[in-house]
């Protein structure tokens, strides 16, 4: 069984990773959108340590899933709240796991029908291996391989704890 | 016709959405809590959302309608659904083809979902029994029977106001007898919880089995509107009355009408709620319906995002 990084080395390293890879000017210019539920938590803790400007975005991403026909609605939906213009802005978009990228994908397509955004870098605490979509993590604090019965939770909001669990 | 349960499939989800009568609490909070998220839609740049994409609603409404019929259609091209309104009394019905012809022939144009307006009670009930198991039928009212999305917009209107359902009284004034807005309301508010409903109209204008119904019913509207939380008005339903209910409009409203100084009566924070269209100078007051109380627009805009929630949820 390989070993999960703890959520809070793993949030200190992405703050790391996203202020090597934008410079001081270029955050101050952007704006952090949350996918519910986990990905809103860790853009909470991210926006607070990067000290970000804007308000952070919310996005539930039920009503632009692809699987619709096949599962119904999701009885708890989330409402999404972006409290910004995102026309030519560049947005951090975040997420905890990212795996197949249908979830991105179906973000990109709602994030567009807000506005239409000069650039999206995808940020996530875990991205397993097992994409379905040519959609890659910007920048992850972990990558990992799992067995088929496996899957990554986070549970939180207080604490966050990041397990690997067998289905 | 079809009982009550046959709305929910084996899975606990929607399959029809005909009357409230029968659906658990559970259910209705799930139409409010799904309308609620599709509220944030109308905040987007594009307002739309694809999720019945490439599903194609016929819109059936035998009877007028403007408000219904404009918000089911504009409620189904925000989920990306294509829609197609019939206007009945220029189709084939007037040529003598019947109901169940009419819906076989959509069905084979390969349509979705019926939203149904008629005028006979049951005619939505009668449409869900004959189609096939991949279409789903939305009543958009029946007759004096039935009309589930506008009791559910009302309820979603008073959540959004007053949240605990549990303290609430409400109060329903006006032809009672004649609509399906009321029986639809009464058995929402019921199974939401609400501490008391009450029926205010003179004797000619209620149902026999009103007390059925479980609500206290008034003759006189001061005493009716008296400490409530909300107050619904309805209007006279003259295309329906067949005899001589009223001896006038006028007298209706010396008796009935709800003024400034009558709604005094009530809450101080009531809700004034009317599910359209208002007669001004009959049934309300124009200073009650545009004064601050007045929620009728906001229950126009929710309308849509209800009749959104229950297109998702009993899309197949």
């Amino acid at each position: 069984m390989q070993k999960i990084s703890s959520v809070e080395t793993l949030i200190d390293e992405l703050c790391v990773a996203i202020q090597q890879k934008f410079t001081p000017e270029q955050l101050a210019e952007t704006v952090m959108i949350g996918i519910h539920t986990g990905g809103v938590w860790i853009a909470e803790r991210l926006y607070k340590k990067l000290n970000l400007q804007e308000p952070l975005g919310a996005l539930d991403i039920t009503f632009y899933r692809d699987d619709f026909t096949r599962i119904g609605l999701h009885p708890q939906v989330k409402t999404s709240n972006i409290p910004f213009q995102l026309d030519n802005r560049h947005i951090i978009l975040v997420d905890d796991v990212v795996q197949t990228g249908r979830t991105i994908r179906a973000a990109m397509n709602e994030i567009f029908d807000y506005g239409r955004p000069a650039r999206i870098s995808l940020v996530c605490l875990v991205e397993l291996v097992g994409h379905e979509l040519p959609i890659r993590a910007d920048i992850a604090g972990q990558t990992l391989t799992l067995s088929e019965n496996e899957k990554v939770k986070l549970t939180g909001s207080e604490p966050l704890q990041l397990e690997i669990v067998t289905c | 016709m079809l009982n009550a349960n046959s709305q929910i499939d084996k899975e606990g989800k929607l399959r029809h959405f005909l009357t409230i009568e029968g659906l658990p609490k559970k259910t209705l909070i799930e139409i409010l809590d799904t309308a609620e998220s599709f509220l944030s839609v109308t905040q987007q740049a594009v307002k739309k959302v694809p999720l019945l994409r490439g599903k194609t609603i016929a819109n059936l409404f035998f009877e007028s309608s403007t408000r219904t019929r404009a918000t089911f259609e504009l409620a189904a091209k925000r989920l990306s659904a294509d829609v197609l309104n019939l206007n009945i009394s220029t189709s084939s019905t007037t040529k003598g083809e019947s109901l169940l012809d009419t819906i076989q022939n959509l069905a084979a144009m390969q349509c979705d979902m019926f939203v149904v307006r008629h005028q006979n009670s049951g005619a939505a009930h009668f449409i869900a029994k004959h189609v096939a198991e991949n279409i789903a039928v939305i009543n958009a009212g029946d007759g004096r029977h039935a009309h589930p999305t506008q009791a559910m917009l009302d309820m979603l209107t008073i959540r959004r106001h007053k949240p605990d359902f549990s303290s609430l009284r409400v109060t329903i004034i006006g032809d009672i007898l004649h609509s399906r807005v009321a029986r639809s309301e009464i058995h929402a508010l019921h199974v939401l919880g609400v501490n008391e409903v009450r029926v205010v109209a003179p004797r000619t204008l209620l149902p026999h089995d009103i007390k059925n119904l479980g609500v206290h019913v008034f003759h006189d509207l001061e005493f009716g509107l008296k400490d409530v939380d909300v107050v619904t008005m309805l209007r006279l339903q003259r295309e329906r009355m067949q005899a001589a209910l009223l001896p006038s409009e006028r007298e209706f409203y010396q008796c009935y009408g709800v003024t400034a100084e009558k709604l005094k009566l009530a809450k101080p924070d009531a809700l004034v709620m009317h599910p359209g269209p208002i007669n001004r100078g009959v049934e309300i007051s124009s200073e009650v319906a545009d004064g601050s109380q007045s929620v009728i627009l906001e229950q126009v805009n929710y309308g849509i995002a209800v009749r959104m929630a229950v297109m998702a949820m009993c899309a197949r």
